[in-house]
């Protein structure tokens, strides 16, 4: 096992970048769901290296972070693909631009 | 050696699916790239000796959201392309750059690091029991609260999703 922390930490915040760009960019809300889902596992790649580089392995805690963290982002994720066809039964669309309703 | 390659092999898919996953124009491809990309962190996950993360990664984000978000698209008719409408939102030119200064911000501060460099601890072994013997003991509080959570969250997205029921015919004019 040779490859050092560094690179592990450069994937994540890469992987982060892409889906923050995603979700900033993107016009589909399906889409920018998904850009959420790959933020959200950068940060449990974070979690994992610095779990596995750390001087105490056999606590354990990375790993049990990551563990709730999916668990947490799959009730997300349910609950936003819900909104996401409920507001389109509404509006016939899943373009968040067309979401201006509230706009002033 | 092998260890590099193996981390570069599983680097270049992650962000390979990452990148095709934001940037195609179908969403049934968008989702089956964004399912590769949560499958090469699962090997990550694998490479860094984090067996029981690893398959639960993909058991839940392969598996079951990778399916929510495959039935969301077509249940918002995302797979019918329309090759005229964009696919980008007006305010795009101002996401990227945002992006691109929070990438740049991170990696130069990992790489002015010289503490990141360094290599992982040997002989790390994370044995399921020992997982299970943490969550019955020391994580048993937050490990009910996300059994709640989830609960509260399936009804709420069962709740939100429930078809509205139909105006009774008096108040039709």
């Amino acid at each position: 096992m040779t490859t050092p922390l560094a690179n592990y930490l450069i994937l994540a915040s890469l992987l982060f970048g892409i889906g923050l760009a995603g979700a900033l960019a993107r016009r589909n809300a399906v889409l920018v769901l998904i850009g959420l889902e790959l933020m959200l596992n950068a940060a449990n790649l974070n979690f994992i290296a610095f779990w596995r580089f750390s001087p105490h392995p056999e606590m354990l805690t990375g790993q049990m972070f990551v563990l709730f963290s999916i668990a947490i982002a799959a009730a997300e994720v349910a609950v936003g693909l819900a909104l996401v066809i409920a507001i389109y039964r509404h509006r016939r669309t899943a373009q968040l631009d067309r979401f201006d309703s509230l706009k002033g | 050696m092998l260890n590099e390659i193996v981390f570069l092999l599983c680097a270049a898919v992650t962000l390979v699916g990452a990148v095709a996953a934001m940037m195609l124009r179908n969403l049934v491809h968008c989702a089956l790239c964004a399912a590769g990309a949560f499958a090469g962190l699962a090997a990550i996950y694998l490479q860094l000796d984090a067996e029981f993360v690893g398959f639960a990664q993909v058991l839940i984000y392969v598996g079951a959201i990778a399916i929510l978000i495959v039935f969301a698209v077509l249940l918002t008719r995302g797979g019918d392309v329309q090759p005229s409408a964009a696919t980008t939102s007006p305010s795009w030119w101002v996401g990227l750059p945002v992006a691109a200064l929070v990438v740049a911000s991170l990696i130069g501060s990992i790489m002015a690091s010289p503490r990141l460099l360094r290599l992982p601890t040997p002989n790390v072994h994370a044995p399921v029991k020992q997982i299970g013997e943490q969550l019955m003991n020391q994580f048993v509080m937050p490990l009910e609260t996300v059994g709640l959570l989830l609960t509260a969250a399936l009804l709420g997205a069962v709740v939100i999703g429930l078809r509205e029921p139909r105006k009774t015919e008096s108040n039709a004019p």
